[in-house]
């Protein structure tokens, strides 16, 4: 049994300690948004918050975000820079088959908030660990330039 | 898939009824191609649980919402968008009130018109689509005005409809669709409805918002991967090493005995391991020991396949375009350039890993999935089930991308689920889940081909003689497919783009060797199908050929296009908005710098694609631009054509740099991602996308984007280096 803090709120996971905290969100906790793409952290698709940094969840043991703050998906617009990045992605039409978005999201908005106006060298740092299929990054770049503006 | 559009409607019909067990049941005629309502108990009403549904593919609330059903998955293609806009540009509806679902499995209300079975794929589903989902709002918005005209005491001919609201001018009376719903369920349905002029429009060929973004940016769009009923056990399959094996025994003591693992089962491709959760069922199958049976498993590799293929390519194969003798045109000619191409085998690796999850209750078959091949998929699960075809329901949920892979023909990860449910008795719904490996080495990969292609040019450098040779598997032989894609023992979709070539060459032969009696590695179509390796071997070619004759290989091609106006035309602009008649910016280091294109047609779209690069001393090089036009005619959503365009290029550039499964003693040798490389934002090229405009039909545009990179790309680093690639991936090469 683990405590987390997840997008606010203490909750307990009932798993092994050896889950990967993506499916302790997904299978224990039926938070879906997170998505499972690879399992080795090579994809970015399982990336949520652990107290702030980007994390991928798919490779980070519950054992190791017992009492820490947990953000993900369903709650990353609930503050500035999150929504700035939900409103940018949605006013440009970043999306395709929208299975990577959450952890691309998840991945420019810790972006932004280190660092609140990227180069385009900046974004490809912190980005290329964010794989899309569909190959939205023309957009994707464009987007985090759109919100790192209405963030100015 | 694949196949051009005339042929298909010519021969799917007598395909699909051909074509393998139980499919003819779900022949329909387009009779119904608007589809009946209304459930029991509704005749003479087309109000259906409290909202007005005119057709299959709409429904209006009584608070104005409205709901269009998308017979077509939504992959990322942008379909739920491209099919709401039609529905409400006829029906003159308010874009911020349409959502979209996916249709459930029904051939008789949903088929894919160009195939009489209902599925997506083969970029069709806005050409077959145009017409029928025009009429579908169309429909709609004549039964709304009938029922204000009456209300009203009014004419119908004084009442105008914008924006979702109806209203009569001359009284100044208005009503939303929502308040309009009951009493316009009570009209009769239209047998005829006018359609826009297209000079009307107001959504088609404006960029409405896609319907999906919010739902895909807030983490709520729901995949398969997402679905969980309950008592719900996710499967995860051991499956065996090589493609043909079996179990021969396997000892699941210790799997067993993880806390939350509720069975192990024996299926026909493997062991799978039920359990709670994922994370769970995945120990579980890491603790199994099975033993294999490879009596019958396949133990080929790449590079026996493609020296063997070599072998094929030396004799003639099965004539697939036969203009005049390109035999005798060589032999009599003086200079023949010759070249030989090579392709590995594909992994399509969407975001979201195979899955599917199913239940069994009372003789009921019930799928959640990311479904493109409805009526294949129902029919193989019904037989595999012992039940009948309509007692199979399809859920289709989003699909975190599929390039084919999901419209599988021998619907093989669905019939993985359904044995596994079947195994267990029904006693519990079930998500079969495969890892990142197990999609990777799962098989159904675009085959490895080889082409070899000879020509002879004239005095002036025009080429007078070609002949290709193909040598690969067919994805078609042995599915349902078969009796309309394989024609007189040669697949269309191995030779389609080398078979079509367009350019005037007087004497042209393409033959083809199929090598599935002898190569079993399970292959599938892949984005751009037969394009994917056809558009790099005649576009390459043809620019060695300009090479060859030392003209400029865009004029080269327009001097051969004279008769094929729409492959000129995206040329002509593709050319034009790099600025092709200017000499490259430098690199300012010293690099080298080079520029290639290539002009494509598949699915009846047009594209050309100027590529720009810059290569190191080291040979490591960067695509900076990519200039494409495509002429798709009608354009429904520019920005989604853009989207589109931008994705294909990206998905195409994947697999030119890095994209390649090889085999070795009948072992995949990739896995995941850590070494079937994709292409990463940092790699992403600059693109910039023009739009012919055109009054032709609509075209599709999800795979059409996909052909022109790969060669364009090569004939750019031929110009920069001077070396050419005859092989993909082009991996190192240039660092040799």
């Amino acid at each position: 049994m683990a405590t987390i803090n997840l997008n606010g709120r203490d909750v307990s996971v009932d798993m092994p300690d050896d889950t990967p905290l993506l499916w302790a969100l997904r299978d224990g906790l039926n938070m879906t948004g997170t998505k499972f793409g690879c399992g080795i952290a090579m994809c970015g698709a399982c990336t949520v918050h652990v107290d702030g940094q980007a994390t991928r969840s798919c490779v980070t043991p519950l054992s190791a975000v017992k009492g820490k703050k947990i953000t993900t998906i369903e709650s990353v617009g609930e503050a500035k820079v999150g929504a700035a990045v939900q409103a940018a992605w949605q006013k440009l039409d970043v999306v395709q088959c929208g299975y990577c978005q959450s952890g691309q999201i998840m991945s420019a908005t810790a972006l932004l908030a280190s660092n609140p106006k990227p180069s385009d060298a900046d974004i490809d740092a912190a980005m290329s660990g964010n794989v899309c299929r569909c190959a939205t990054y023309v957009r994707i770049r464009a987007a985090i330039h759109e919100a790192a503006k209405t963030l100015a | 898939m694949i196949f051009r559009i005339e042929n298909a409607l010519q021969t799917t019909r007598r395909g699909f009824l051909k074509g393998g067990a139980g499919l003819a049941l779900a022949i329909v005629t387009p009779a119904v191609a608007l589809g009946e309502t209304g459930g029991p108990g509704h005749a003479g009403s087309a109000m259906v649980d409290g909202e007005f549904s005119p057709n299959a593919f709409l429904r209006i609330g009584t608070d104005g919402t409205v709901t269009v059903v998308s017979k077509h998955l939504e992959m990322g293609q942008g379909v739920y968008t491209g099919l709401a806009t039609l529905v409400a540009e006829e029906l003159d509806a308010d874009w911020s009130r349409v959502t979209v679902e996916g249709a459930p499995a029904d051939a008789k209300r949903y088929s894919n018109l160009f195939w009489k079975a209902q599925g997506t794929g083969g970029s069709t589903a806005i050409a077959n689509s145009y017409e029928q989902m025009r009429r579908a709002g169309a429909t709609a918005r004549a039964m709304l005005v009938s029922a204000a005209a009456e209300q009203w005491k009014v004419p119908v001919s004084q009442i105008t409809v914008k924006n979702g609201v109806v209203s009569h001018a001359a009284s100044g009376r208005k009503a939303g669709f929502g308040e309009l719903a009951e009493a316009a369920a009570q009209r009769p349905v239209p047998a005829d409805v006018k359609l826009k002029d297209p000079k009307q429009f107001n959504l088609i060929g404006r960029a409405a918002p896609r319907v999906d973004s919010v739902a895909k940016t807030t983490g709520r769009a729901i995949f398969t991967q997402d679905i969980k009923l309950p008592g719900m056990l996710v499967a995860v399959v051991a499956h065996p090493p090589r493609f043909g094996g079996v179990v021969k025994s396997v000892d699941d003591k210790a799997a067993r005995a993880i806390k939350g693992v509720n069975d192990v089962v024996v299926i026909p491709n493997g062991v799978a391991v039920l359990a709670t959760d994922y994370w769970t069922a995945k120990k579980g199958r890491d603790a199994l020991k099975v033993e294999w049976d490879e009596a019958k498993a396949w133990r080929g590799s790449s590079d026996a396949i493609v020296a063997d293929y070599r072998e094929r390519a030396k004799t003639p194969g099965l004539n697939a375009r036969n203009d005049g003798n390109a035999e005798a045109a060589l032999a009599r000619a003086g200079k023949v350039i010759e070249a030989e191409y090579v392709f590995p085998y594909l992994a399509h690796a969407s975001m979201e890993p195979l899955n599917c999850v199913m239940k069994l209750e009372n003789g009921q078959c019930e799928v959640w999935n990311g479904e493109q091949l409805h009526t294949v998929d129902q029919f193989a699960l019904a037989k595999t089930l012992g039940i009948d075809a309509d007692r199979v329901k399809l859920n289709m949920v989003y699909a975190g991308g599929s390039f084919g892979r999901r419209a599988n023909p021998q619907s093989d990860y669905l019939l993985e689920t359904a044995q596994i449910v079947k195994a267990i008795n029904g006693r519990a719904p079930v998500k079969l889940v495969w890892s990142r490996e197990d999609d990777m080495r799962g098989g159904y990969y675009r085959p490895l081909y080889l082409h070899r292609v000879r020509a002879a040019l004239d005095a002036t450098g025009m080429p007078i003689a070609w002949q290709q040779r193909i040598v690969g598997q067919s994805i078609i032989a042995g599915s349902a497919f078969e009796p309309m894609l394989v024609k007189d023992g040669v697949d269309v979709t191995s030779v389609e783009g080398a078979a079509t070539l367009p350019y005037a060459i007087p004497d042209l032969n393409v033959d083809l060797h199929t090598t599935n009696a002898d190569v079993k590695v399970p292959v599938q179509w892949w984005r751009s199908v037969g394009s994917t390796h056809t558009a790099y071997a005649t576009e390459l070619f043809l620019d060695e050929l300009a090479l060859a004759a030392g003209k400029d290989p865009v004029a080269y091609r327009l001097a051969l296009l004279k008769k094929h106006p729409r492959h000129a035309g995206v040329l002509k602009l593709a050319a034009d908005k790099a600025g092709w008649n200017k000499p490259l910016a430098p690199a300012a280091d010293g690099a080298k710098r080079g520029r290639g294109v290539a002009v494509h047609e598949s699915f009846n779209s047009f594209v050309a694609e100027v590529v720009e690069v810059t290569v190191q001393k080291d040979g490591s090089f960067k695509v900076d631009r990519v200039v494409c036009a495509v002429d798709c005619g009608v354009v429904v959503n520019p920005d989604v054509v853009k989207a589109q365009m931008e994705g294909g290029i990206g998905y195409a550039l994947a697999a030119a740099l890095t994209g390649a499964i090889t085999l070795k003693d009948g072992m995949v040798e990739q896995s995941n991602f850590n070494d079937y490389p994709v292409l990463r934002i940092n790699e992403m090229p600059r693109v910039e996308v023009h739009i012919v405009k055109s009054a032709a039909a609509p075209t599709g545009v999800g795979e059409p984007g996909v052909p022109p990179l790969a060669p364009a790309l090569a004939s750019a680093l031929r110009a920069a280096t001077g070396k050419a690639i005859h092989t993909l991936p082009i991996g190192e090469q240039l660092q040799a």
